[in-house]
């Protein structure tokens, strides 16, 4: 049992089903890249210039400076969240590209592989897009911010970790509500995005170490504004272990789910 | 040389046995069909055979390799069209064979050379750029079977492939098989059809409730178990007892079905004179030539359709 569990059958093949992927992005990319950079731009318009103009400055920032790199996270977050319950769902049980890729010699554990890789890549584009335009807006204050974007990776890796769970474990398409309305909602709010924790009560500020955003957060901001230094690596490295913690789980729920 | 050999083969969901210990062997270049009813155990069969569902226990092999440690290196010889069509619809028509083939590690060059010639095959070529969801039920079909066939299978397994066509698709379809089995493909069939059956296959099996009740050439099968004629007649009332009785000596056998009664006669013709000297009343009699149907009435007493 155990051992079936951490027996991964992945093979080359993966690049195969992710390159699937990306054609299916080709083919929209321009409506799905200006969707998604939309709604973070809202919230820059309306909380970073808005309200911001009536909010004193945060950490010693203006409230635009301090918003844009948390949204940068954030929307990252969200892209890889949306690819992996509803994307991945439709794909398995809507529409059984599953069934038919495993018909040919991919593996089922190839299949979420390319799932995560898909992630991945979500997280990575829309979390870069966010970039360009803050950058062009004058809000990237370091040559760090390049290394963004591997960040960007690492994180998506992990929601997309997340995201399959759930979906493996909750298998219906109304759940994704919950999981929306549950879990990515609390972390988008409570996570350092909008303001620092340090202004709310000690246990919230204690819960929002297992926050996976908050830790996301705390990396861009430190890179955008280059407020580097060795914490940066303890933040990288929580992520890490989550992803190794993590990382068989996806695998073993949806074998279970779609090999019968 | 036996391209795909099961012994004892049984398929449990959560208990539940959906294949109850069958053995069969399927021969290089044949055609070899499952015929069943609904929930008889065909399509648990055949996702074994092409490595989508563990086996449960019993063995087996499918081009000499053990599903259970070679499943990669089967599938790259297989071609599956499933009992659902699975076509992506997020990709246009050349764009589902041309993914579908890099699964298989195929060159870009000639998998598109390759997937061109299919679909010239299978009459979709003008269709090549077209969205997969403006095709009928029957050009889904098609492409599936030339999906399947992307990566020059040895064998190619078709769960129900014409279920839900017109009989004008369904004929086109089982044109294009009768062609592949000429060119050596050997095929694997399921199908509550009898006609498709007796019509493509050079060996079958008949299954119900997961289990293979017999085995054979179409044609022996019907000859063994019922003659070359069925005469289905209607009686005034439930008098089949006394009236069989009468027939004995004309008939090898007869069933029940419903209001009628099929007589298995040794002789149609004389048997219809006879039945005219009878004192009896018939509501109809009908002579036609026995099928796989029949047969397989005889051994389950139930219908492959309803
Ligand atoms: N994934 C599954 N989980 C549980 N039971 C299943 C599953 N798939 C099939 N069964 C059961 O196994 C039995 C055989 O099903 P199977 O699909 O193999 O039949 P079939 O001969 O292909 O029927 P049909 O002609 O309807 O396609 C049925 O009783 C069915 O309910
Ligand atoms: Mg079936």
């Amino acid at each position: 049992m155990f051992r079936d569990f951490l027996k991964i059958d992945v093979s080359p093949l993966v690049w195969a089903v992710f390159r699937r992927h990306l054609i299916v992005f080709s083919r929209n990319w321009k409506v799905n890249i200006s969707f998604n950079f939309f709604e973070p731009l809202l919230y820059l318009v309306a909380l970073g210039i808005g309200l911001g103009a009536y909010v004193r400055p945060m950490e010693g920032l203006p409230y635009l400076n301090y918003l844009a790199p948390g949204l940068v996270a954030s929307s990252a977050m969200f892209a890889t969240a949306y690819e992996c319950t509803y994307g991945t769902f439709i794909r398995m049980e809507f529409q059984k590209t599953f069934q038919a890729m495993v018909s040919t010699p991919v593996s089922m554990d190839d299949v979420i592989a390319g799932e995560l890789l898909y992630g991945i890549f979500k997280s990575v584009v829309y979390g870069s897009v966010i970039i360009v335009v803050i950058t062009l807006l004058g809000l990237v204050k370091s040559p760090w911010v390049l290394l963004a974007p591997p960040v960007m990776a690492v994180a998506g890796l992990l929601f997309a970790l997340l995201s399959i769970v759930w979906t493996g474990l909750v298998p219906r398409i109304d759940n994704f509500n919950y999981f929306f309305s549950l879990i990515m909602t609390p972390l988008f709010l409570f996570s350092g995005v909008f303001f620092p924790l340090t202004g709310l009560p000690v246990l919230i500020q204690k819960a929002a170490w297992f926050s996976p955003l908050y830790h996301v957060v705390n990396l861009t901001r430190g890179l955008i504004l280059g407020q580097v230094g060795i914490w940066l690596v303890w933040e990288l490295l929580w992520i890490i272990a989550v992803v190794v913690l993590l990382f068989p789980f996806p695998f073993y729920l949806m074998r279970r789910l779609v090999i019968r | 040389m036996d391209v795909i050999v099961a012994e004892n083969l049984v398929k449990e969901y959560n208990g539940f046995p959906a294949v109850r210990g069958i053995s069969f062997r399927v021969c290089e270049g044949e055609c070899f069909g499952f015929l069943g009813p609904n929930g008889a155990g065909k399509t648990s069969t055949v996702r074994m055979i092409y490595c989508f569902s563990p086996v449960s226990s019993g063995q087996l092999t499918v081009l000499g390799m053990d599903v259970r440690t070679q499943a990669r290196e089967i599938k790259r010889r297989l071609g599956v069209v499933p009992q659902e069509n699975n076509l992506d619809p997020d990709l246009k028509v050349l764009q589902n064979l041309l993914v579908y083939a890099s699964f298989f590690r195929l060159p870009k060059n000639k998998a598109r050379l390759t997937a061109m010639e299919l679909l010239e095959f299978f009459g979709l070529a003008d269709k090549a750029h077209e969205r997969v969801d403006t095709l009928s039920g029957g050009m889904k079909r098609r492409l599936t079977i030339a999906r399947a066939l992307i990566n020059k299978p040895a064998v190619l397994i078709l769960d129900e492939p014409t279920t839900g066509l017109d009989p004008q698709a369904r004929h086109m379809v089982w044109q294009r098989l009768r062609r592949l089995k000429e060119q050596g493909v050997t095929l694997i069939l399921t199908t509550h059809y009898m006609e498709e059956a007796s019509q493509l296959c050079d060996r079958l099996v008949v299954m119900d409730e997961g289990e293979i009740l017999e085995e054979g050439e179409p044609r022996r099968l019907i000859s063994k178990h019922i003659g070359a004629e069925i005469l289905e007649v209607g009686f005034a009332a439930a008098r089949e007892r006394e009236i069989v009785r009468q027939l004995n000596g004309l008939i090898r056998g007869y069933q029940v079905v419903g209001e009628n009664v099929f007589l298995y006669p040794h002789n149609g013709q004389e048997l219809l004179k006879a039945l005219q000297r009878m004192p009896f009343q018939l509501n109809h009699q009908f002579l036609r030539p026995a099928t796989l149907e029949d047969v397989f009435l005889k051994l389950t007493g139930k219908k492959l359709q309803d």
